[in-house]
């Protein structure tokens, strides 16, 4: 299947150290906005229980589940020591100027 | 090169998966393995199944390897299917269903079975054992339709099994053919004191009973004794020990004798074949503990590995009973005779029993815990290493501290340890493990070993090996961490952070984890939070609240629900409402389909199941105070009806109580607080188990503080008597205030007065003049909070947080 780029929102529209829920195909995305700018998305469920990672806190790069504080990294969608487990990410891209945040899928 | 033998493992249980992982780690590729086991599921802790019939553990959480586990290391994994035979000419093991697998090498590992008592009626329905999930799920659905259930065995598993059952609400007694409860790993006078406590549980023993038959229609009514006596029983569990499953064994011509007679090699009679697990016999021997059963898997995972190790040599066992509030420990042999003597202390204030048992040459042989069991792990250590313990055996008897322990030379201690010994029982961690991760994963102090390997992530009690293994191992290194800080990215204390907050004037989360040299640049879900209440409690004008701190309910202002939805619960002063307040929550409700209203504990009414988005919407139609049921600041303060219209009411609780939620709601806190002020000492508004509770007597008020309903239930300690109302206030204010200055973030007044002590509180509290600049410090800090519901209702900014950003659906499909 070709992927495709999906215009999402603005930059602006996320909190720093913060995130906003969103659905795509029925499929529940979240995307944090961290201090350094960036902006990722990952699948908004922890592969424990099934916590939503929007609400939990994030830390540089990493998210902690609301739940019961698994710690997942960002980038890699892989579950820190000693838990173990992955969650889907997606590719993301910010322009720049506009802010205009795209996601690939 | 060399064509990859075939090894087969009949068995998909602990020992065996155990032996498995371990060969994979020491010779990952030589072997094509296949695992047949007769049970539909992966492997899984066995033990754990206590933890998930008394709730505390989820089924799935006790799976130890998951489908994926085989997938990745190339197991072929055969289930629900059962070996039958094997036949040793053509190396070759057929099933049930007819298929064959050839072999090089064979495990058993076929653990055993609950053994069911032989007598007329055992085949009724609602007779089981306790031994696999699909018990544990019998037990959880007739827990639901029955009342009356009969465990028969009151060893180990049979209280076990009887405790979950209590927890499952069935009336549940335990019959016993001893007239005392496990008395293969306790002595009279302990069992006597295990016995009075579960009693106090609410469990009934039937000791010196044999039953003899069963007797019911389809389903079981009854069970009867050969003295006569019977016992209604909805459900019976037996629990009467285990049987090692031989048979396969057996009809393969293999020697069994109670179990599959095995050498030090884990070898059977007949080359190739091994047998490891509770369907094994060493030295006439089966064991059906896991930590033997565990070191069977070491010694074969190496046999099988081609390396050069010593034999297995049999195992000391240690029992702990998981049952809560219960502390039982055991290990070794504990019965005293002509050449072995026991010295033991019995405290019946306490609750505690100790004994150890000493034999002739001088070596602690056995020792019997009750009540407090924190010198079991120590003990074990000792009688396995089989020391000499002449002349200390009174210290040992009273207390050990770790200098008698080590002898002088803690260092030879740890090192004499061989590295395939379990040091964590609960997760089966052994030294080895601990010190690979001390050497090439960094790790340098108790917390980032159990963040590695999980040792002593459960019960706790072999943190001090743990230790001591990392004093040794680590060296200089474990210097400076051995000290653990507030989390895992500072080394500091709370009062360290504090002092240094104030001496520098740090005054945001970044700035102090800058300066104060954090390892993690944005830290963590513990310090954040903790951070945030320190500086915000220190500095209330000056600092800006960072609500990305705060941990998600304070930041939704709603309490997080396992399924990602939330509860509303509105302020309702004191717990009293009125008609139209309740209107208006009842048409909310309706309005947004809110699927459950309840009260709360502390008089309020809970609406659950709402979605995120509702929030801010529920929150502008009901136009009512936040109730602030999710946070770490003032919870409610529950009230009786007091004078106003109690008969025996000495004062006006209800008015005193509605004057204290109105001065401290919102207030932040280190954790939550719960308030509560009875009318008279009848005490119906249950003030003694709250953190702050007023108890009115006739002409004045009883102020009782440090107390705590939850997991460790605490009474609450007088703190004082006054008169006055105002004087209510001023003590009040002084106490909450004082404890925001000086507890530890998340913890309760409880945990901390335990900490302090009441004299510390009272002293503290003792001059009008400290009381009164400790209520200047919390009105100061009270007179800057706002509701949170209405500024989120009114800030588009804040309002968005609620929403979703986007629903895409795009029209190919």
């Amino acid at each position: 299947m070709a992927t495709s780029k999906i215009l999402v929102g603005k930059r602006s529209e996320i909190d720093v150290k913060s995130s906003r829920k969103l659905r795509i195909e029925n499929i529940d995305i979240v995307l944090f906005h961290l201090s350094d700018g960036s902006v990722l998305a990952v699948e908004n469920k922890c592969p424990h229980k099934g916590g939503l990672l929007s609400e939990g806190m994030v830390c540089d790069g990493k998210v902690h589940c609301p739940l019961h504080d698994w710690k997942i990294d960002l980038r890699s969608g892989k579950v820190q020591d000693p838990d173990e487990g992955c969650v889907t990410t997606f590719k993301t891209e910010v322009d720049e100027q506009s802010g205009d945040i795209y996601i690939h899928m | 090169m060399k064509k990859r033998e075939k090894l087969v493992m009949i068995g998909n249980g602990m020992a065996g998966v155990r032996t498995v992982e371990h060969l994979l780690k020491l010779a990952p590729h030589a072997y094509d393995i296949t695992i047949i086991g007769d049970e539909p599921h992966p492997n899984y802790n066995r033990i754990m199944l206590s933890s998930v019939l008394a709730g505390s553990t989820d089924m799935k959480e006790i799976v130890i390897n998951d489908w994926d586990w085989y997938k990745e290391n190339g197991i072929k994994l055969v289930v629900g299917e059962k070996a039958v035979r094997i036949d040793t000419k053509q190396r070759q093991i057929t099933t049930q269903l007819g298929k064959h697998f050839d072999y090089d090498r064979v495990i058993i590992a076929t653990g055993s079975q609950p053994f069911m008592l032989p007598i007329a009626g055992s085949n009724k329905e609602g007779v089981i054992a306790f031994r696999n999930i699909k018990d544990c799920e019998t037990m959880l659905e007739a827990s639901k339709q029955y009342k009356k259930a009969v465990v028969i065995g009151g060893g180990l598993l049979g209280l076990e099994a009887a405790r979950g059952l209590i927890h499952l609400g069935m009336e549940t007694s335990v019959v016993h053919i001893h007239d005392y409860l496990m008395e293969r790993q306790l002595d009279e006078p302990a069992s006597r004191m295990l016995q009075r406590e579960l009693e106090a549980q609410g469990m009934t023993f039937l000791l010196n009973k044999q039953s003899a038959f069963i007797s019911g229609r389809k389903r079981v009514r009854a069970l009867h004794f050969t003295d006569g006596s019977e016992v209604q029983a909805d459900l019976i569990v037996m629990a009467v020990g285990i049987r090692p499953n031989v048979e396969l064994a057996k009809a393969s011509g293999i020697d069994v004798n109670r179990g599959i007679i095995v050498n030090d090699e884990m070898e059977t009679n007949l080359p190739g074949i091994y047998a490891v697990g509770e369907c094994a016999e060493h030295r006439g021997i089966a064991y059906g503990l896991v930590a033997p059963l565990y070191e069977q898997g070491m010694v074969l995972a190496k046999r099988l590995a081609g390396i050069d190790a010593p034999g297995y040599q049999g195992s000391v066992t240690s029992t702990k009973l998981k049952v809560s509030g219960v502390d039982v420990f055991s290990a070794g042999s504990f019965i005293e005779d002509a050449s072995r003597k026991s010295l033991r202390i019995q405290d019946d204030l306490a609750g505690t029993y100790k004994k150890i048992t000493i034999d002739s040459n001088g070596k602690l042989i056995g020792a019997v815990l009750f009540g407090d069991t924190s010198d079991g792990a120590e003990l074990f250590s000792l009688i396995k290493r089989g020391e000499i313990v002449e002349g200390r055996e009174k210290e040992l008897l009273l207390g050990i501290s770790l200098d008698q322990l080590n002898g002088g030379n803690p260092a030879a201690r740890y090192e004499a340890m061989p590295d395939d010994e379990i040091v964590c029982g609960c997760n089966g961690v052994t030294k080895a493990t601990i010190v690979d991760a001390i050497h090439s994963k960094g790790c340098n102090s108790v917390s980032s070993i159990k963040a590695c390997t999980k040792a002593s992530g459960s019960c706790g009690g072999c943190k001090p090996i743990v230790e001591g293994l990392l004093s040794v191992y680590a060296g200089d290194a474990a210097a400076e961490p051995v000290k653990e800080g507030i989390c895992g990215c500072t080394t500091l204390s709370r009062d360290e952070i504090v002092a240094e907050i104030q001496r520098m004037k740090l005054l945001s989360i970044k700035e102090t984890m800058n300066v104060l040299g954090w390892s993690e640049p944005e830290g963590c879900s513990k310090c954040r939070p903790a951070l945030n209440y320190y500086i915000g409690m220190l500095y209330p004008e000056e600092y800006a609240d960072e609500k990305e701190s705060r941990i998600t309910n304070e930041r939704y202002h709603a309490n997080i629900q396992k399924d990602g939805t939330f509860s509303v619960v509105p302020r309702v002063y004191g717990g009293v409402t009125t008609p139209s307040d309740l209107k208006k929550i009842a048409e909310v409700a309706e309005k947004f389909n809110v699927p459950m209203v309840k009260f709360t504990g502390g008089q309020r009414l809970d609406l659950l199941g709402v979605k995120k988005e509702d929030l801010p919407k529920m929150w502008e139609e009901l136009d009512m105070p936040s109730g602030h049921a999710y946070g770490k600041t003032l919870r409610t303060v529950k009230t009786c009806v007091g004078s106003t219209f109690c008969r025996f009411g000495t004062q006006d609780s209800i008015a005193m109580g509605i004057r204290m939620e109105k001065a401290f709601e919102r207030l932040n806190a280190p954790s939550k607080v719960k308030l509560a002020v009875s009318g008279c000492p009848r005490n119906c508004a249950e003030a003694t188990i709250k953190d702050l509770g007023i108890v009115a007597i006739d002409g004045g008020w009883e102020i009782h503080v440090g107390g705590n309903g939850g997991v460790k239930v605490r009474a609450t300690d007088l703190l004082c008597v006054v008169k006055t109302e105002d004087e209510v206030m001023e003590w009040s204010s002084a106490f909450l205030q004082l404890y925001r200055e000086q507890a530890i973030w998340n913890e309760r007044t409880a945990q901390w007065i335990e900490r302090v002590g009441l004299d510390y509180v009272k002293q503290a509290l003792q001059k009008q003049e400290d009381r009164l600049a400790l209520m200047s410090r919390i009105n100061k800090t009270l007179s800057l909070t706002t509701d949170p519901w209405k500024e989120i209702i009114q800030d588009k900014e804040l309002r968005k947080n609620f929403e979703q950003l986007a629903d895409i659906q795009t029209a190919a499909q």
